[in-house]
């Protein structure tokens, strides 16, 4: 397993990830833009992927939701720009539990010994959103308080 | 109808909410609020008793709250009650883990799935090896 780079440089609003896989692209691009295959990795474990739509063309919509256990339900929305190819899948981003918050996502793959190198570069609408984004905005200087927070959820009773 | 209303919740939450969520956490009086509200609702006289703080600051306190969506109040006869709002939370702690364990679970996965989708395909796997260090 390789890791995951993730680079947010200051100042600018820019998340870029980069991750090898040991497989030719042709066969990655098929897993990101076959709904059948990117429903089977998306996301993290604990919750289940449905996709509403996934219009793989220039203007296409997709629409997709990470559902937790617990029935919480994340959705995401965007657009296809331009017809995605494995040189270049454009699309905007944006989480419906922050409306109005709109990422640009250029995703593109490189082969190399038939490995790919996959390269994400997410523009954001200002450094704050893109902060907003990031694990490490939101944990720095809170991170007591989000102890604090799991012993409080702990204690919670469900809601019914 | 859980989920709907999980799911109303979670479209409300914006990121700035969340700011809220935590600045508001941040301050150890508002955490005893909150810890006090989980044993169910309480007058801002019932929330002054124990904190050894003026109860003007603890009805600030609880506008900060109100702002990140963590408490509502509601009014009982002449008593205005404070009622810990869960969802705001639990959100708050779903959301903090995101994005790099989104990644990183997510090309877990990705390889998991690339190297099925080569066992199935095995006639085109043996391409070029010749450079394996």
């Amino acid at each position: 397993m390789t890791a995951t780079e993730i680079t947010a440089p200051a100042g600018v609003p820019f998340i870029d990830i980069r991750r090898d896989v040991e497989a030719p692209r042709d066969l990655v691009f098929r897993a990101f833009t076959d709904p059948a295959l990117l429903v089977q990795w998306l996301g993290p474990r604990r919750y289940v992927m449905e996709i509403d739509r996934y219009e793989v063309r220039d203007g296409g919509g997709w629409r997709y939701i990470h559902r937790g256990a617990d029935g919480a339900e994340y959705g995401f929305h965007g657009v296809f720009h331009g017809v995605p190819t494995p040189d270049a899948m454009v699309q905007t981003f944006e989480w419906e539990g922050a409306p109005g918050h709109i990422s640009l996502d250029a995703i593109s793959l490189e082969e190399r010994d038939g490995r790919t190198t996959i390269h994400g570069h997410s523009v954001y609408q200002s450094v704050e959103d893109r902060d907003a984004m990031l694990e490490n905005g939101m944990a720095q200087g809170v991170e007591e308080g989000y102890e604090r927070l799991d012993e409080l959820v702990g204690r919670l009773t469900p809601v019914a | 109808m859980g989920v709907l209303h999980n799911s109303m919740v979670m479209n409300e939450m914006a990121a700035d909410q969340l700011s809220d969520v935590f600045g508001a956490l941040a301050d150890p009086t508002r955490r005893a609020i909150l810890a006090r509200l989980t044993a169910g609702d309480a007058t801002v006289a019932e929330l002054t008793a124990p904190s050894g703080v003026s109860q003007p600051a603890i009805s600030r306190h609880l506008k900060v709250l109100e702002r990140a969506g963590l408490v509502s109040r509601t009014r009982r006869a002449t008593a205005r009650l404070s009622h810990l709002e869960a969802e705001p939370l639990r959100a708050a702690t779903a959301w903090l883990v995101t994005y790099r364990e989104y990644w990183e679970e997510s090309f877990e996965r990705l390889d998991a799935l690339l190297a099925a989708m080569q066992d199935e395909a095995p006639d085109r796997a043996p391409g070029d090896e010749r450079s394996i260090p």
